[in-house]
C-alpha cells in the first residue's frame, strides 16, 4: 500500500512536470511496448521497427515541437499475460517516463495496459494490431487509439465475401481467445442477418496434436464452406489438415491471423481455391513504406506498416498541440489523420510537421491510408483473397 | 440399403479409422508405463517425455537420410531411422536409470519417491528436447500420403459419403499389432520373458531362485524405451510432432493403463482402445448419422452430441475416477496403485 502510494505520488509529480515541459520539449520519448514473446512474437520485432523507423524519421527532420530529438523503449507486454503487459506500461512510464506508447499487440494486452496503466496515469496508448471489438466500447477517457480495425468490421467485410460468392451456409470454428470469439460473433451476426445460415460456430483449442474430434463434430454440421477463425501455424492449420484428410472439406475461408505463406507450405496444393481477408489497401503509401523499411534494413511484416503510422500520428498530434501531454495530444490525433489538409505519406513526416508548424492542416494517408473513425480506431480497408496454384493472390481491395 | 452404408462410412471415416489409431498409439504407450509399473513398480511420469525424445531422435535422423535421399516409397522414411531412435534412447533411459533412479532402489525408497523422481525426470527430458530440437510443430512425414482418399471412395462405390485412409493409419495400426504379439510372444515363451514375470510376480522369491535383478532391470528399460520410440515416432507421423502433446498425452496412457489395469500388459492394450473409443464416441456429433438412418423426410436440428469435442481430455479423466473408484485394479485385474 505504501508503495502503491509512493509511485503514484512519483506519478502525479512526473505527470505535471511533463505538463509544464510543454512546447519547448527537448526531448520526446515513446514506448515500444509489443508482444515479443508469446504467440505472436514473430510478428513483434518487424513492427517495432517500423515505430522506430518513424521516429527516427521526426528525429532527423528537427521539426517537432522544440528541434526535440525522439528517443524509445522497448518492453515486452507479452500476448497472454494480461499482468506482465501492465507491469511492463508500469515500468516504461515510471522509470523510463515515456509521454506516450505505442502498443501493445494483442486485444488482451492492450485491455490491460489500457484500463490498469494507460487510464490511471493518463497516458495516450496507441495499439498498431489490437482488432478486438470490445475495444471499441470499453471506456478510455479518449486516450486510447488504434491503426487497425475493429473485427466488427472484418466481420462485416468476411458477410459481404461469403454472400457475392454465393455461399448460403457456412460452418465455423474459432481459436478459443478474445480475438476468435470477437470475430466469430461477427461473421454470424453479419452472415445471419444477411440470411445465410451459420451450421456450426464453435471453439478449438490451440497447440493440440489432434483435430479429429473438432473436425468431426464440423463435419456433421456440414455447409459450402469451413470458416477458420483460427491461427495459420497453430490450431487453424491443424484443423484445415484434418478436414481434408478425412474429406469433410475442400474449401475455407481464411479471416487476417490465417493469411502467410507458412499456411500455404504446410497444406499444399488442396488449399487452392480457398478465400480470405486480410487488412490491406492499395494506396501506394503500403508500396513506398515497404521500400523505406527494405532501406533501413527490415521486412515490413503484418502489422508493421499499422506501427508506423501509430508512431507517426502520435507524433504529428504533439506537432498539432504543440505539447507532448498526452491530454493535450489525444485531442489532435483525428485533426491530423482525417481531412481535411495536406495528404502526407510513409516519408514526407518533415513535410507535416512543417505544415503544422506554419498552422496548416494536414490528412495524415501513412502507410494503411489510415482513416480513424468512432472511438479512435482505423475504419480498415481489406485485400480479399484468393488461393490459386500455392498463392495467395489479390481479387480486389474493399 | 444405401442410407445404411452412407450412415457406416461416416462412422467408419471419423469413428472407427481414427480410433483404432488412436487406440494405438495409447496401447503402445501404456504397454510402456505398465512395464516399469510392474517389473519396477513405481507409475513413470517420464514415459510421455521418452517418447518425445525417441520421436525425436528418429526426426533428426530422418532429416540426414532425406538429405541423403534415402527413401522407402511409399513408406515414410521415419520407419527407416526407428532403430536409431531406439538405441538412443535405450541408452538414454539406462543412464537416467544408472544415475537417478538405481540409487533409489538400493535404498528400496517408496513408490511415492520413485513418483515425484520421475516427475524430475520429465521436466529434464522436456528441457532436454525443447533445447535440442526446439518447442514447436515439426513435420518429418513423406512418402504416399493415403492409401484411400475420400473422393476416390464416393467415385468407387457412388455413396455420399467418404472413407479415407492414411498411410500413416495403416502403418501405426499394423505396426501395433505386431508389437504387441511380439511383446507377447517374449513375455511368455523366453527364459528373458519368464524371468521378468518372475521378478513382477514376487521379487524375493525371483532372487531367490537365481533370477539376476540387474539383468531384469535393464531388459525392462530397453523394451520401455523400444516402445516408446515406436509410440511417439507414430503419434507424430500421424499427428504431428510437438513437445507439449506428449506431455499431454501422458493423462490418457495412464488412464489407460490403470482402466486396464495397471501391471498387465493385456489390460494396458485393452485400456488403450477403451479410452480411445470413449473420447470418440462421446464427443461425436450423430447428426449425419441420425438422418441417414430416420425416416425419410426427418428434419434435426441439433448436432446429437453428447458433450463438446473440449471435453475431449475430460473424458480420460472420468474414466479414471469411475475405474478408481468401482474396480481399483483395473478390468483385467493388474495390481492396485
Amino acid at each position: 500500500m505504501k508503495k502503491t502510494a509512493i509511485a503514484m505520488a512519483t506519478a502525479a509529480i512526473l505527470g505535471s512536470s511533463v505538463a509544464l515541459a510543454g512546447g519547448h520539449a527537448k526531448t520526446v520519448k515513446l514506448g515500444v511496448v509489443l508482444g515479443f514473446t508469446g504467440p505472436a512474437e514473430s510478428l513483434a520485432e518487424s513492427m517495432a521497427r517500423g515505430a522506430e523507423l518513424a521516429m527516427k524519421e521526426v528525429s532527423a527532420s528537427k521539426l517537432l515541437l522544440d528541434s526535440a530529438t525522439v528517443s524509445h523503449v522497448r518492453a515486452d507486454s507479452t500476448c497472454v499475460d494480461a499482468s506482465a503487459a501492465a507491469a511492463a506500461a508500469e515500468r516504461v512510464i515510471a522509470s523510463d517516463k515515456v509521454d506516450a506508447i505505442i502498443g501493445a499487440l494483442c486485444s488482451g494486452a492492450t485491455i490491460s495496459i489500457l484500463q490498469n496503466v494507460a487510464m490511471p496515469k493518463g497516458v495516450l496508448l496507441f495499439s498498431p494490431s489490437a482488432t478486438s471489438p470490445a475495444l471499441s466500447t470499453l471506456e478510455d477517457n479518449d486516450l486510447f487509439f488504434r491503426a487497425s480495425p475493429s473485427d466488427a468490421r472484418q466481420g462485416q467485410v468476411i458477410s459481404e465475401v461469403l454472400q457475392e460468392k454465393g455461399i448460403k451456409s457456412i460452418a465455423m470454428t474459432y481459436t478459443n481467445n478474445d480475438y476468435g470469439k470477437g470475430l466469430a460473433d461477427s461473421i454470424q451476426s453479419n452472415f445471419e442477418a444477411a440470411g445465410g445460415k451459420v451450421t456450426i460456430n464453435t471453439p478449438h483449442e490451440d497447440g493440440k496434436g489432434d483435430y479429429g474430434a473438432e473436425v468431426g463434430a464440423l463435419a456433421q454440421a456440414g455447409g459450402d464452406i469451413l470458416v477458420v477463425v483460427g491461427y495459420l501455424d497453430q490450431g487453424g492449420k491443424g484443423i484445415i489438415q484434418s478436414s481434408l484428410d478425412a474429406g469433410a472439406f475442400d474449401q475455407f475461408f481464411l479471416p487476417d491471423a490465417m493469411i502467410g505463406d507458412s499456411l500455404l507450405q504446410a497444406i499444399g496444393p488442396d488449399l487452392n481455391g480457398s478465400i480470405g481477408t486480410v487488412p490491406g489497401t492499395d494506396s501506394n503509401g503500403a508500396q513506398i513504406y515497404a521500400e523505406l523499411a527494405k532501406k533501413d534494413g527490415f521486412e515490413a511484416g503484418p502489422y508493421s506498416p499499422e506501427a508506423y503510422d501509430a508512431a507517426a500520428l502520435t507524433l504529428l498530434a504533439m506537432q498539432a498541440a504543440n505539447s507532448k501531454d498526452s491530454n493535450a495530444v489525444k485531442a489532435k490525433i483525428f485533426d491530423v489523420a482525417n481531412a481535411p489538409g495536406t495528404k502526407i505519406l510513409p516519408g514526407e513526416l518533415a513535410k507535416g510537421l512543417q505544415i503544422l508548424k506554419d498552422g496548416g492542416q494536414i490528412d495524415y494517408v501513412g502507410a494503411t491510408a489510415v482513416e480513424l473513425i468512432g472511438a479512435g480506431e482505423s475504419s480498415g480497408s481489406y485485400r480479399e483473397i484468393l488461393v490459386k496454384d500455392g498463392e495467395n493472390t489479390t481479387v480486389r481491395y474493399r | 440399403m444405401t442410407d445404411f452404408f452412407n450412415a457406416l462410412t461416416l462412422l467408419g471415416n471419423f469413428l472407427i479409422i481414427p480410433g483404432l489409431t488412436y487406440g494405438s498409439q495409447l496401447a503402445l504407450g501404456a504397454l510402456g508405463v505398465t512395464l516399469v509399473y510392474g517389473v519396477l513398480r513405481f507409475s513413470n511420469f517420464g514415459h510421455g517425455e521418452t517418447m518425445a525424445f525417441g520421436a525425436m531422435v528418429t526426426i533428426l535422423v530422418t532429416w540426414g537420410l532425406q538429405s541423403l535421399g534415402l527413401s522407402i516409397q511409399p513408406l515414410p522414411t521415419a520407419l527407416l531411422a526407428i532403430p536409431v531412435g531406439i538405441l538412443a534412447t535405450v541408452v538414454l533411459t539406462l543412464l537416467i536409470d544408472r544415475f537417478v533412479y538405481r540409487y533409489h532402489r538400493e535404498r528400496k525408497a517408496n513408490p511415492v519417491i520413485f513418483l515425484i523422481v520421475s516427475i524430475g525426470v520429465m521436466f529434464f527430458l522436456g528441457g532436454l528436447i525443447r533445447f535440442i530440437i526446439g518447442p514447436g510443430d515439426q513435420i518429418f512425414f513423406d512418402g504416399t500420403r493415403f492409401i484411400l482418399k475420400a473422393r476416390e471412395f464416393k467415385q468407387m462405390t457412388g455413396l455420399n459419403e467418404g472413407l479415407s485412409l492414411k498411410m500413416t493409419q495403416a502403418v501405426t495400426i499394423i505396426t501395433a499389432v505386431i508389437i504387441v504379439a511380439a511383446m507377447f510372444w517374449f513375455l511368455n515363451h523366453t527364459r528373458t520373458g519368464k524371468s521378468m514375470r518372475a521378478y513382477s510376480d514376487n521379487e524375493n522369491l525371483a532372487l531367490l531362485s537365481g533370477i539376476n535383478p540387474d539383468r531384469v532391470v535393464l531388459i525392462t528399460w530397453i523394451l520401455v524405451a523400444a516402445l516408446a520410440t515406436i509410440a511417439g515416432t507414430l503419434y507424430g507421423l500421424d499427428k504431428s510432432f510437438k513437445p507439449f502433446v506428449y506431455m499431454q498425452l501422458l493423462l490418457p496412457i495412464f488412464a489407460s493403463a490403470i482402466v486396464g489395469g495397471v501391471g498387465n500388459p493385456i489390460g494396458a492394450i485393452a485400456g488403450g482402445y477403451v479410452i480411445a473409443f470413449s473420447e470418440l464416441i462421446l464427443t461425436f456429433a450423430y447428426k449425419k448419422v441420425v438422418l441417414y438412418l430416420g425416416p425419410d423426410n426427418m428434419e434435426l436440428e441439433s448436432l446429437v452430441q453428447f458433450l463438446g469435442t473440449d471435453y475431449k481430455i475430460a473424458v480420460s479423466f472420468i474414466i479414471l475416477v469411475i475405474v478408481l473408484i468401482i474396480k481399483p485394479t483395473g478390468l483385467f485385474s493388474g495390481k492396485t496403485i
